[in-house]
Formats: C-alpha cells, sequence, structure tokens
C-alpha cells in the first residue's frame, strides 16, 4: 500500500504571555491509501492540534514544525494560499458540531457547490447536480430540496451527512475526522460509522478517526494511536492494541471502558487525572498515574520503540501487563 | 440486608407538556415531552433511564424532584404524594430528594468556595446545624468523595471536570438524601475519569444506602451502573426490565435497536455483530406520529401499529413492555 501522508517529528507549540507550551511533541505516523486510522486519547492528549496542525487551522499563537508529508508536498509550514490548493480536495476535515462548521446563511447547496467550482472548476450547473448526488450518496432523503434548505433547517445528523458529503465532494485521498460523532445518539452514531465506511471503502479515502470512544475505534479502524500528554505512547493495528496492549495506558483506557454486554462489578479506574501540558512530568509523562511505574520512568521519557513486527510503544516496563482480564 | 422490595417512588401517570410559541398571533404548540408515565423505584436499587436526546429523561428527573411541576399524575414519596405539596413542605423533603448534574463546573457557583457550595444545602435544609456542626459534615463529605481537606478554601474553577463532579456529588450527599438523580453525571469526562466517577458512585451507594436514578443517554454506562433500566421513546416508558433482561432479551424492538447501536469495544465482536438499521431519526415531539410513536422507525412496524397506541403491558418477571408484536417478535441479540 503506498502511504498517503507520512508525518514525521511534528512539534505543536503555543505561546502564552510569557512562555511556551508544547501540545505535541515528537508525532511520527504514516497513513497508507485506503486505510482507516484511529487517533485516541483523553482532553489534552494532543489528538487534535496534531491534525488542526497539519490542516494549517492551528490557533493563532500556534506553531508547528516538522513534517507531514503528501506525495511531495509539505504541509507543516505552507502558507493558506498554497495550502487551498490541497485542502477540500486532497485532505479534509470534519468536526464534532457540524452546526459551527456550517455557514447559517448560504443555503446547503451553495456551500456545497462552491468546493467544486474552486477545486474542480465545475460551472455552477454541474456543481449543483454533484451535489445533489452527493447529498443522496450519504443518505439524506429528498436531497434536492434539502440542497435548498439552510443548516439551521436540518436536524443534527442529517447536518452531520451535509459535512461528510462536503469533505468527500472532491474524493479526498485523506479524511480527517474529528469527534464526528461524539454529539450524536447512538442510533445515528451508528448510521454515521456505517456510512464512512462504506464511502471511504467506495472512494478509497484514508481516515483519521480523531476520538476517545475505543467503541468507536473498534467497530471501524484498522489501526490506532494512542496518545497522552502531547506523544504518541503506543500504536499498532486495533486487534492488537485492544487483545494484547502494551502500554500501562492503553490498558488504562480499556479498563476503564464499560462494555454493554458485559456488566462487570467495578471498572479499574487509572489513578489520578490526565496532566496539564504546562507542567508536564518528567520522565515519561504517564508515571505519576501509572500502576507499573519504577525509578527510571521518574527520570528518563521512554522513546516509542518497535515491539515485534507490528507495533511501537514508549514505555520502559517490559514485563506482563497484568491487573485481571482484559475485556 | 435493605429491604429491595419496597418501593420508595411510585410515578403514576405522569404526564408533562410545554407551550411553545409558534408566533405572536398563533395558538401555542404544545411540546409532549412525558406522556402517561408509570414506575416504581425500590429501596436500594439504581434504576437506569435511557433514551435519545429528547426522549424526555432530563424533564423526567426533574418531574421527579418537583423542579418542574408535572401537568397531570402523582410523584409518591414513600408513600405520599409530594407533586402537591405546598412549596415549604417540599423544602423539607429535599433533604431526602437529591440530583446531580451533567456540567459540573456549570452547576457550581462560582463565587462560593467549595467549602461554601458542599454547606449550601445544609443551611436551607437543615438549618437546625450550627456553624461547626456544618464545617464536620463538610470535611466529612469531602472525604467520603475522594476530596483532600485543604481544597476546603478553593474556588470551582481551580478544579478538573472529575474534581467538580466530586464537589457536585459532595453537595448532593451531604444532607444525607435516600435518593439522587444522577442527571448524565459522567457524559461531559474523560474517560479515565467517568470510570472514577462511576466506581464513586456505586461506593457511596453501598456506604450511605442511597437509591439511584441514572439517567444517561450512554447505553454501556447504564448497563454497568442499573439494577433495572426504563427505556423512554418520545416521553413514553416503551420498556422497563431488569438490567440483564434488557441486554439479553428484549422486549421491545426499540430496545433493540439502542442495544445493537451500542458501540462495543472489542474488534472481533465489533465486525461480527449486525446493527438493526434504524431508519431516520426521533421525530419531533411536537407533532408525534399516530399509534406507535416509534412505527415510523421500527423495522417490524405493521399497518395495525399506527391505529393503535400499544398499552404497557404487565409480563411474567416484573417487565413492562409496549409493544403490541411483543409475543410474536424475536429480539435476542443474535436474532
Amino acid at each position: 500500500m503506498t502511504d498517503v501522508l507520512v508525518v514525521d517529528d511534528l512539534d505543536v507549540t503555543f505561546a502564552l504571555h510569557d512562555s511556551e507550551v508544547k501540545a505535541v511533541s515528537d508525532l511520527d505516523f504514516s497513513l497508507a491509501q485506503g486505510e482507516t486510522l484511529a487517533v485516541v486519547g483523553e482532553s489534552g492528549s494532543g489528538k487534535s492540534q496534531a491534525f488542526l496542525s497539519i490542516m494549517g487551522l492551528l490557533a493563532r499563537n500556534g506553531k508547528a514544525s516538522g513534517r507531514a508529508m503528501m506525495g511531495d508536498v509539505n504541509l507543516i509550514g505552507l502558507p493558506p494560499n498554497e495550502l487551498d490548493r490541497y485542502r477540500g480536495k486532497d485532505i479534509a476535515m470534519i468536526f464534532q458540531d457540524p452546526m459551527t462548521s456550517l455557514n447559517p446563511t448560504l443555503k446547503v447547496k451553495t456551500q456545497l457547490a462552491e468546493v467544486l467550482v474552486r477545486h474542480q472548476g465545475y460551472d455552477n450547473e454541474k456543481a449543483n447536480r454533484a451535489v445533489v448526488e452527493m447529498l443522496e450518496r450519504v443518505g439524506i432523503p429528498e436531497p434536492v430540496k434539502r440542497a435548498n434548505a439552510y443548516p439551521h433547517e436540518l436536524s443534527g445528523g442529517m447536518r452531520q451527512r451535509v459535512m461528510i458529503a462536503m469533505a468527500l465532494l472532491c474524493r479526498p485521498k485523506i479524511l480527517i475526522a474529528d469527534e464526528p460523532t461524539t454529539a450524536l445518539d447512538v442510533t445515528v452514531q451508528a448510521q454515521m460509522l456505517d456510512l464512512f465506511k462504506t464511502l471511504t471503502h467506495d472512494f478509497g479515502t484514508a481516515m483519521v478517526l480523531i476520538t476517545h470512544d475505543l467503541g468507536v475505534v473498534a467497530g471501524i479502524a484498522d489501526r490506532m494511536m494512542v496518545m497522552y500528554g502531547g506523544r504518541c505512547v503506543e500504536k499498532g493495528p486495533t486487534d492488537t492494541l485492544f487483545y494484547d496492549p502494551r502500554h500501562p495506558y492503553t490498558l488504562g483506557l480499556l479498563h476503564s471502558t464499560p462494555h454493554v454486554a458485559k456488566r462487570a462489578r467495578r471498572l479499574d479506574p487509572i489513578q489520578g487525572l490526565p496532566p496539564s501540558l504546562e507542567h508536564l512530568p518528567r520522565g515519561c509523562a504517564f508515571h505519576p498515574r501509572c500502576a507499573f511505574r519504577f525509578e527510571r520512568c521518574f527520570e528518563e521519557r521512554p522513546p516509542l520503540l518497535p515491539v515485534e513486527a507490528v507495533r511501537e510503544k514508549a514505555c520502559w516496563y517490559q514485563g506482563e501487563l497484568k491487573y485481571g482480564e482484559v475485556a | 440486608m435493605l429491604d429491595r422490595t419496597e418501593d420508595l417512588l411510585r410515578i403514576e401517570n405522569l404526564s408533562k407538556s410545554f407551550s411553545i410559541s409558534a408566533g405572536l398571533f398563533a395558538k401555542p404548540l404544545q411540546l409532549r415531552a412525558l406522556q402517561d408515565i408509570n414506575f416504581t423505584v425500590k429501596r436500594g436499587e439504581t434504576l437506569g433511564i435511557v433514551g435519545e436526546s429528547g426522549c424526555g429523561k432530563s424533564t423526567l428527573g426533574r418531574c421527579i424532584l418537583q423542579l418542574l411541576t408535572p401537568d397531570e399524575g402523582r410523584v409518591l414519596w414513600l408513600g405520599q404524594d409530594i407533586s402537591k405539596l405546598p412549596a415549604e413542605e417540599m423544602r423539607k423533603k429535599r433533604r431526602d430528594l437529591q440530583i446531580i448534574f451533567q456540567d459540573p463546573l456549570a452547576s457550581l457557583n462560582p463565587r462560593m468556595t467549595v467549602g461554601e457550595i458542599i454547606a449550601d444545602p445544609l443551611r436551607t435544609l437543615m438549618p437546625e446545624i450550627d456553624a461547626r456542626g456544618r464545617r464536620e459534615r463538610v470535611l466529612k463529605t469531602m472525604e467520603a468523595v475522594g476530596l483532600l481537606p485543604e481544597m476546603i478554601n478553593r474556588y470551582p474553577h481551580e478544579f478538573s471536570g472529575g474534581q467538580a463532579q466530586r464537589i457536585g456529588i459532595a453537595r448532593a450527599l451531604i444532607s444525607e438524601p435516600k435518593l439522587i438523580v444522577c442527571d448524565e453525571p459522567v457524559s461531559a469526562l474523560d474517560v479515565s475519569i467517568q470510570a472514577q466517577i462511576l466506581n464513586l458512585l456505586s461506593d457511596l451507594k453501598d456506604q450511605f444506602g442511597l437509591t439511584l436514578i441514572f439517567i444517561s443517554h450512554n447505553l454501556s454506562v447504564v448497563r454497568h451502573v442499573s439494577d433495572r433500566i426504563l427505556v423512554l421513546y418520545l416521553g413514553r416508558v416503551v420498556e422497563l426490565a431488569d438490567g440483564d433482561d434488557i441486554y439479553g432479551d428484549p422486549r421491545h424492538p426499540y430496545t433493540r435497536a439502542l442495544l445493537t447501536a451500542v458501540p462495543i469495544p472489542d474488534p472481533k465482536r465489533a465486525r461480527q455483530r449486525t446493527i438493526d438499521g434504524l431508519v431516520g431519526e426521533i421525530p419531533s415531539p411536537i407533532n408525534q406520529p399516530s399509534g406507535c410513536t416509534f412505527r415510523t422507525r421500527c423495522r417490524y412496524a405493521q399497518l395495525r401499529c399506527a391505529e393503535v397506541r400499544p398499552p404497557l403491558e404487565n409480563l411474567p418477571g416484573e417487565r413492562l413492555v409496549a409493544c403490541i408484536r411483543w409475543q410474536e417478535l424475536d429480539l435476542k441479540p443474535g436474532a
């Protein structure tokens, strides 16, 4: 498989009044054509900022360095007018709240057609036809009528479908979805995940799914990357990480997630709180909450190293991770 | 052992509507949030209430606590109807009935210290306790919920979401209530913190002999904490049963649809299972379908479902279900 995105040494820093905060550090990963990569982590893990930086969408006080190669193009540090040649065309992003991503003053059709006019050079009529087709494709009933509606006239699930339609109009190589189903009800969420699966498969689009929900990951991702304190702590195939996690944080997340088919008496949560990026612990950022820590973890930060053929982890502890049965 | 057969709370024929303005001169529209709700809560149990957004689950929680006044029906607390009590009488009952909200930071007064927030219910509900007694109780309660004594003079904004929720729990706990309504108490929290709070609630329940009503849209969470589960759809009870029965042997098509849609954190199982394609979205509660309100999305719906409103029937094993086809359908997971 060819890689459609190769990220190397990605750092994201935010300037505060008199200091700097590093939101993402030394991130390396690649995304193969057509695959789905889940990026998992809690608030402040850097999972969203990493991809906002790749899209050139960091807040004004944010700065990214490193490489995010899409073919021969490094997206990091590209000026906005050059980025616009790729954004929406080769790489698209969907956010959690569709209402804030859609322009409330424009009809659905107007904002979607603009993408095609701009990137594909379609005339208005051709663009409008393609928009209606795509709305139908994402499962919107009465697509002609909905194309003429304003965003507020649609339900939440419908709006999210419009966002998906907009992102996929140019059949991008890469789709980044940041918590795309978090605000939706379970039944609508299931429809939406199904839609992602079908469409990315049909279009050969590679997807990055940023989420905190391991249930969503299990149903859709080929590979996953777990982030903590701005760094990747473990990555590998989804099944491998679910059934045989090697990083204590991955294990902790799995144990913290309730399972609808089983009723355990208690969950095994991770102790303590996620760290503030301004005051990351020395050594391994996870050590204050880790059940397996030892002296070395307090002082030295573990590098992300390959374990076996398929996975990498950043942890000094090499013994067996066991404090109960993993789901 | 607690006597778990005693009904602490009984809800009878409860209905609640809201008037929605349809314009200056138009007749207001009626949003029927809850219709003809009947159920009981037994002492010492955790009753989970699930449903999608707009199904009325939070309105129900608020009607139970009389934060909203039901239009019809009765709320029997230990046999006494509290829905028609004068305000002063109701205030005395509030000692026993407390609530925890979803957004912990938004539900705490930013100008009060943690100690003041937690002590606040005591001032109004148990004025006989003096300042010293209040402080003692505050410290004891803080310890019970896992807050350190030195946090007593700090302000809510200094706390993370998980700790703020502990403050909210302490505030609900301090008057030594018998029942706590937990309205989406962990939905705004990170996964690892969510698990800590769920464990805390379960410990507190055992320690203080609490009865909990646990409202959530997250079925995995509800499953984890609840003894019995009530499923709401468009303001009506569609099913009520023991947690194991709801999950292992659902009798209402909506319950089954919800279950098959829940993400499972297990890749192999997630790949194997089929999701009940629930068509469309929840209809507007202003303009509800005739007959069974779920029929517009139900894959088992027949013509007669549009004609009759399915009664909430008593099934063997203390279950309730509102579906005219429950006897003929096999809705077990995997079926």
